[in-house]
């Protein structure tokens, strides 16, 4: 066991209190459970994720994977072995449809425990997470053939899954994807071309590996209206259901990285003899608005991996600043050395890591409820709106999130001193580990994109304004509490200037230039006044429960928000300058 | 074949504990976990009946506020069904009357062929409640065990002793103790955490097993002191210079253990 230990505590108040479990949990679709059901369930996969998994992470880290002269791929020690206890376990079937083998529990509770199993070991969950991502392409467009096919055994994680999307000039436009797809008279088709970056695009933790893939036919027109997306499994399967011949697709190398060791990104050459059979999902050409409704997940679950090593990396480093002495701190006798938590410098780190995460927590999952009741409420009006508030704070859970991911692990390595950049502490491997979710699933820069450019754009620009008038009705309820009244107060200059830097965004919407010139500081300043916003409403919340929380738990999210609101927040206000400010300034500069 | 384990729900290790200063026994008011002590034995039962064929694990356990979450994971892990016996009348129980109340709940399961405890438990580790339930259930007892099988209606263990381990053979039905390590507890699948959910936990009162008297009136053991424990000495660092190994194996040999 390492000394991880999974937040339930917060976890199970951000589930129930925050975002209403058992409103989601009796929607339509879902298994019939109580929460009860889900304390136990978290429990008992904390325990295992601390155990079983958390103890590979450094591991991992040292040993990486190797790729043979085969083109198979070793994984590292005892990555195996806990891949079958994963699946054994059967945590990944969790939060999927029940016709399937999945469990029938919301998405919120799958990225509750996605959250644990990322902060055991982010390089091991990429496999998991990216078999659920394939799980969801072929769940919402695959035929009924295919989802029979596929899906039982993906859901157990016997076999994982996979998505190819990037090519050597294809990165952030998808667009220019040149992988080809031939029809063949039996309705296969045939792939051939290379995919570069590809996540466990080969490995030796499953059976069999379900390539999703996107191509183009011949005559498919330019562009993103050009793309199919096809399953392309390592192994083909018999008619019976058991694995066949070996597929033409092979992983010709594995990237050196910075971070994720363990996690194999592969190049996979695709029809090096002739062509990997390829079966087409949906239609042709159709492959991009396909990726565009799994991509809500995927985004959501890249963020949360910010919000597990913040907090991998927080425990970490708490722990640390309890045992290292240095200096005297105010107060303390004379002739001794202080506990450098003691320090009020080394505080501020800790605290200002502590309350991210509260608040990475608290958006994530409430994304997560807005992507359960786009997908399950009775009423077609709640669906849509909640479909597009998710569509909203998705860019804030993966761009903020991922963004935080990078700053908090590079606090704790601050809290370590020298021991943070020695590789020993393994703290360090947080803060690499953290910095590539600010660059795969759509850079960081894409999602500011597709905030300003698709989001703030939602219904003529009412969606982001009910979100901001329930901030401004929240800080009205906060202002009523005097130990809370500074925090409403920064609350409410925050909304002004977010709102500010709305307005001034919609009003240049047929101006490009200006638009993306300001879309990164005003993603971080809208994710900023939703984070203080959601750390107020918790407080409230814990207030109007006291009697069943307790009076400790009530400080503590007092505390919480008043940090983050009168202390982190106002940093962001001034970034309305940035936003409105003169795009031709930066264009005619370098 | 029928197996009953002795599960004991404890505080989180993990949390430190705390004495009531009124009675110098364990604060037990937050909640609490299945003993992983105890997760060995369920383990073992589980491939005992397994290996038999066909069967089921039953427990028992006593613990106060009705508690269930360790008892939850036990038969998350496979267990069938089990009798808690909580009682506010149970406060100030000393191990004896433990054993008193265990043994009268794996009766009330209508015994077994095989009683399971750990040798000790994770908490209070007295180490003495299994002989005493033997001994109340009128059971061969089998103790220290570090490995069981059951081959042809006779229990063999091999018994963990200072110089190595007897091989010990009983006949059934008997109580053993087995050690932490005796098999790899398996962790509780998604799927057998749902079903133990509807698994049947029948809760009963001291009263209702017929034993009497319990709790402080029934204890034949007093608490009459508390003390801190000695705080652990510094450890002994030994420089390299090529010839530490020596010092080493003295060291090892002055524990005994080489
Ligand atoms: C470890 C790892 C794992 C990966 N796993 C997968 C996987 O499993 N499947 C898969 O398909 N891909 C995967 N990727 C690829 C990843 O998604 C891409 O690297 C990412 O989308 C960026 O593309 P790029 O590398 O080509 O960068 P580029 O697109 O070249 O971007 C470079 C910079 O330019 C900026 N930029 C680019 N275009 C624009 C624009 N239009 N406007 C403003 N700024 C722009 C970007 O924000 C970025 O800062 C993985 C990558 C890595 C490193
Ligand atoms: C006078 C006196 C008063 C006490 N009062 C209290 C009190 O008020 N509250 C309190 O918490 N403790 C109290 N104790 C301590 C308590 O009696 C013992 O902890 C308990 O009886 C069992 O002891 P043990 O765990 O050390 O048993 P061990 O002999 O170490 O246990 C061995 C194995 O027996 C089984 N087993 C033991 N206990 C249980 C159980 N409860 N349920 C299921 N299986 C079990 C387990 O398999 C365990 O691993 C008191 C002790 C004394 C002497």
């Amino acid at each position: 066991m390492t000394d991880y230990r999974a937040p339930l505590h917060d976890i199970d108040f951000v589930l129930n209190r925050v975002c209403g479990l058992d409103r989601i949990l009796s929607l339509p679709g879902y298994i019939e459970v109580d929460s009860s059901v889900v304390r136990d369930l978290m429990s008992e996969a904390a325990r295992f994720m601390e155990e079983k998994v958390a103890p590979l992470n450094r591991v991992g880290d040292v040993h990486g994977v190797k790729r043979n002269a085969d083109g198979s791929i070793t994984t590292a020690p005892g990555f195996i072995e806990a891949y079958q206890a994963y699946v054994d376990a059967g945590w990944g079937a969790v939060p999927f449809d029940m016709g399937f083998g999945g469990g029938g529990f919301p998405w919120m509770v799958g990225v509750a425990l996605q959250e644990i199993l990322t902060s055991a070991n982010m390089a091991f969950s990429m496999c998991p997470l990216l078999t659920q991502g394939a799980i969801d392409a072929i769940m919402h467009h695959g035929s009924e053939e295919q989802k029979m096919t596929y899906l039982p055994k993906m859901i157990t994680g016997e076999w994982s899954g996979t998505m190819n999307l990037t090519e050597p000039d294809a990165g952030s436009d998808v667009g220019a994807v040149r992988t080809r797809a031939l029809r063949q008279p039996d309705g296969t088709y045939l792939v051939t071309g290379t995919k570069i970056y590809i996540s466990f695009g080969e490995h030796d933790m499953a059976d069999n590996i379900v390539h999703l893939v996107l191509a183009r036919t011949p005559d498919a027109p330019p562009g993103t209206k050009g793309i199919s997306c096809f399953i392309v499994p390592k192994f083909l399967i018999n008619p019976d259901g058991s694995l066949g011949r070996r597929n033409d697709v092979s992983c010709v190398s594995v990237e050196h990285k910075l971070g994720i060791h363990a996690s194999p990104t592969c190049v996979l050459s695709y029809g090096d003899q002739g062509g990997a059979v390829g079966y087409l999902i949906g239609e042709e050409n159709r492959g991009m608005q396909y990726m565009f409704t799994m991509m809500n997940q995927a985004r959501l679950s890249v963020g949360l991996q910010g919000l597990s090593l913040g907090e991998r990396a927080y425990q970490q480093a708490l722990r640390y600043a309890r045992e290292r002495r240095q200096g005297r701190a105010p107060g303390a006798p004379a002739g001794e050395s202080s506990p450098i938590i003691d320090h009020p410098d080394v505080k501020r780190m800790l605290l200002t890591m502590k309350v991210t995460n509260e608040a990475l927590r608290r958006l994530t999952y409430w994304n997560a409820a807005c992507i359960d009741v786009a997908n399950h409420h009775p009423d077609a009006t709640e669906r849509e709106w909640a479909a597009d508030l998710a569509a909203l704070l998705t860019p804030l859970s993966k761009g903020w999130g991922t963004d935080m991911g990078v700053e908090m692990t590079g606090l704790a390595v601050q809290i370590h001193g020298g021991m943070g950049f020695v590789e020993e502490t393994g703290v360090a491997q947080h803060y690499r580990d953290a910095r590539i979710a600010t660059i795969y699933e759509g850079t960081n820069g894409i999602q500011a994109i597709d905030l300003v450019g698709r989001k703030l754009g939602l219904r003529g620009g009412e969606v982001v304004k009910r979100h901001l008038d329930a901030i401004a009705e929240a800080a009205t309820r906060v202002k009523k509490h005097p130990d809370l009244a500074e925090a409403a107060k920064a609350l409410e200059t925050s909304l002004q200037a977010t709102r500010r830097a709305t307005e001034w965004l919609m009003a240049h919407a047929t101006d490009p230039l200006s638009m993306l010139s300001g879309a990164t500081p005003y993603l971080r300043m809208l994710s900023t006044v939703t984070a203080g916003f959601l750390l107020a409403e918790s407080a409230l919340i814990a207030r109007e429960h006291a009697a069943e929380v307790g009076e400790s738990v009530v400080a503590e999210r007092v505390a919480s928000a008043r940090f983050f609101c009168e202390q982190l927040m106002p940093a962001s206000d001034g970034l309305v300058g940035a936003v409105t400010g003169d795009a031709q300034l930066l264009m005619s500069s370098i | 074949m029928k197996v009953i384990v002795c599960v004991k729900q404890i505080p989180d290790p993990a949390t430190p504990g705390a004495l009531d200063p009124s009675s110098n026994t364990l604060k037990r008011d937050g909640k609490l976990i299945l003993d992983e002590s105890d997760a060995y034995g369920v383990e073992m039962a589980l491939q005992l009946v397994d290996a038999a064929g066909g069967g089921e694990v039953n427990l028992v356990s006593m613990a106060p506020n009705s508690e269930t979450a360790g008892l939850r994971t036990a038969l998350a892990m496979g267990a069938a069904k089990a009798v808690l016996v909580s009682d506010p009348a149970l406060q100030g129980s000393d191990a004896l009357t433990t054993a008193k109340v265990l043994a009268a709940a794996v009766q009330r399961l209508g015994g077994a062929d095989l009683v399971i405890a750990a040798t000790e438990s994770s908490d209070g580790y007295t180490g003495t409640v299994p002989e005493q339930m033997a001994e109340v259930l009128g059971l061969p007892s089998v103790t220290f065990a570090k490995k069981v099988a059951i081959d042809g209606g006779v229990l063999k263990a091999d018994r963990q002793t200072e110089a190595g381990y007897d091989e010990v053979t009983c006949s059934l039905p008997a109580l053993i103790s087995v050690t932490a390590g005796v098999v790899e507890p398996r962790y509780p699948s998604f799927k057998g955490i749902m079903a133990a959910k509807s698994k049947p936990v029948d809760e009963v009162k001291a009263s209702d097993l017929g034993v009497t008297p319990v709790g402080w009136a029934g204890a034949g053991q007093t608490i009459s002191n508390v003390a801190q424990a000695e705080a652990r000495a510094a450890g002994e660092i030994i420089e390299d210079d090529g010839e530490s190994f020596g010092k080493i194996v003295a060291f090892l040999e002055g524990l005994k253990v080489i």
